[in-house]
C-alpha cells in the first residue's frame, strides 16, 4: 500500500513536470519517464501484457518520435513566450481540469458492486483456443476482428505520413542519414545489442500464446531494433517505393483478413477458427503480421521521405 | 482504500493536467505531448476498472486489458500522424505555435475574412 502511494505521487510529480517544462525537449524526457512508471503501475494492476506494451510502445516509441520532433522544432520554441495565456483564462482552465476530475472520481467512486467481468467468460473458451494466455486469446479470438482493425489504422496512419511527402521528394528515403564511422562507441553498442534484441523480440513474440508478451510487443522490440541500426548508420532506411517494403507492408493485413475470409468456409463466420485448428490458424496470422508491424512502427518513427540520395 | 482505488484517482488527474497541458500550451508539440499525457490516464482507468474484474484466478478482466493493448497501439499510430503534420507545416510555414487571437486579427497582411 505504501508502496502504491509512493508509486501514485511519483506518478503525478512526473506528469506535472511534462506539463510544467519550460524546455520541450525536457518535457518529453519526462514523459518517457511517465510511460514507465504507468508500466510498473500496470504490473501492480496484475496486467504485465499491457505493462510490457506502455514501456514499448507508450514510452519508447512515442518518446523517440517526440524527442525527435523537439530537436527539430527547438528553434522555435522561443516565439512561443510571447504566446502564453492570460492569468485569468489559466484559472478558467484550471478550475475545468478540477472539475473535470472530479467527475472522473466522482464516476470511479459510483462503479457498480461487484464489478462485472468478462473474465469468467474468457476462462471458459480458453481451450477451444489452445492458447494459455487469456489477453492473447481475446486479441487473437474473441475480438479479433479489433486487431485485424488495429493493423489497418496503423497501415492507414503511415500512408498518412507518407502522403505528407512534397512531390519532388516521393520514392526517397525517410529519416536523416546517420553515418557510422562518426559514432563508434553507438555502432559498437548495436552491433552488441541488435542481435540479441531480435532475439528478445521472437521470444517475447513466441511467449505471448501461453506467458505476458505477444505480437505488438514482440513487434515493438523488433522496430526498436531496426531504428537502432538506421541510427547507428549501419543501414540506411528503405526507399519507400522498394517493392519488398510494400510486400512487408502489407502481408500481414492480407493474411489476416483473408483467414478471416476462410473462416466463413471452415466455422461459418468472420475470423471463426475451426476448433482443432485454431491455434495454427492464429499462429499463422501472427507471424507476417508480428513482422508487418514492425516495418509499419519503424516506418512511422521515420516519418515521410525527405532526402533523395544515400548521402 | 484499495491500491487499485488509489491508481483511479491517480488516473483522473493524470487526465486533468493533461487537459490543462492541452489548453494552455500554444506550441504544438506540448499539446501532442498532453494529449498523450490524457491518453495515459484514460487507459489507467480503464485498467483499474480492469482490476476490478478479476475473477477466477484471473488478476483482472482480460478483455479490457486487451482493449488497452490496442488503444495504446492505435495512439501511437495517431501520435506519428500528428507529428508528421506538425513537420510539414513548420516545413511550409516556419511556424509550430498556435497565435492567440489578438494578434493574428490586429496587423495581419492576410487579408482574408
Amino acid at each position: 500500500m505504501a508502496f502504491d502511494a509512493g508509486l501514485a505521487v511519483l506518478v503525478l510529480g512526473v506528469a506535472s513536470w511534462t506539463i510544467a517544462a519550460r524546455d520541450t525537449f525536457a518535457a518529453v524526457v519526462g514523459f518517457v519517464a511517465y510511460g514507465l512508471l504507468l508500466a510498473l503501475i500496470w504490473v501492480r494492476l496484475a496486467a504485465p501484457d499491457v505493462a510490457l506494451t506502455e514501456a514499448a510502445i507508450g514510452s519508447g516509441l512515442t518518446g523517440g518520435l517526440l524527442l525527435g520532433a523537439s530537436t527539430r522544432l527547438r528553434r522555435t520554441e522561443s516565439l512561443a513566450v510571447g504566446e502564453k495565456p492570460a492569468a485569468a483564462l489559466r484559472a478558467a482552465t484550471i478550475g475545468l481540469c478540477i472539475l473535470v476530475s472530479a467527475g472522473l472520481a466522482a464516476i470511479i467512486l459510483l462503479l457498480p458492486e461487484p464489478a462485472p467481468t468478462l473474465a469468467a467468460l474468457a476462462a471458459a473458451n480458453l481451450v477451444a483456443t489452445g492458447l494459455g494466455n487469456p489477453v492473447t486469446a481475446v486479441l487473437m479470438a474473441y475480438r479479433a476482428i479489433d486487431t485485424l482493425l488495429e493493423v489497418v489504422v496503423l497501415l492507414l496512419s503511415l500512408l498518412g505520413v507518407w502522403s505528407l511527402t512534397p512531390d519532388h521528394l516521393w520514392g526517397s528515403l525517410p529519416s536523416p542519414h546517420y553515418r557510422a564511422d562518426s559514432y563508434e562507441t553507438v555502432t559498437f553498442v548495436t552491433q552488441l545489442l541488435a542481435p540479441i534484441g531480435i532475439l528478445v523480440g521472437i521470444h517475447i513474440f513466441w511467449i505471448g500464446s501461453v506467458a505476458p508478451g505477444g505480437e505488438f510487443q514482440g513487434a515493438t522490440i523488433l522496430a526498436a531494433m531496426w531504428i537502432l541500426t538506421m541510427l547507428s548508420g549501419l543501414v540506411d532506411a528503405p526507399a519507400v517505393n522498394r517493392r519488398w517494403l510494400r510486400l512487408l507492408l502489407i502481408i500481414g493485413p492480407v493474411v489476416f483478413a483473408a483467414i478471416g475470409l476462410a473462416g466463413f468456409a471452415m466455422a461459418g463466420a468472420f475470423l471463426a477458427y475451426p476448433t482443432n485448428h485454431a491455434k495454427l490458424l492464429i499462429l499463422i496470422i501472427e507471424v507476417p503480421v508480428t513482422l508487418s508491424v514492425a516495418a509499419m512502427l519503424t516506418l512511422l518513427v521515420a516519418g515521410p521521405p525527405e532526402r533523395s540520395s544515400h548521402r | 482504500m484499495s491500491g487499485a482505488m488509489l491508481y483511479g484517482f491517480c488516473s483522473t488527474v493524470l487526465v486533468g493536467l493533461g487537459l490543462y497541458g492541452l489548453i494552455v500550451h500554444p506550441e504544438l508539440l506540448r499539446k501532442i505531448l498532453a494529449f498523450n499525457l490524457v491518453g495515459g490516464g484514460v487507459f489507467l482507468l480503464f485498467g483499474v476498472i480492469a482490476r476490478r474484474g478479476a475473477a477466477i484466478g484471473f488478476g483482472g478482466d482480460p478483455v479490457p486489458q486487451a482493449l488497452v493493448i490496442t488503444g495504446l497501439v492505435v495512439a501511437f499510430a495517431a501520435t506519428a500522424l500528428a507529428v508528421a503534420l506538425l513537420l510539414r507545416l513548420f516545413q511550409e510555414t516556419g511556424r509550430a505555435i498556435l497565435q492567440s487571437d489578438k494578434l493574428t486579427d490586429a496587423p495581419s497582411d492576410n487579408s482574408q475574412p
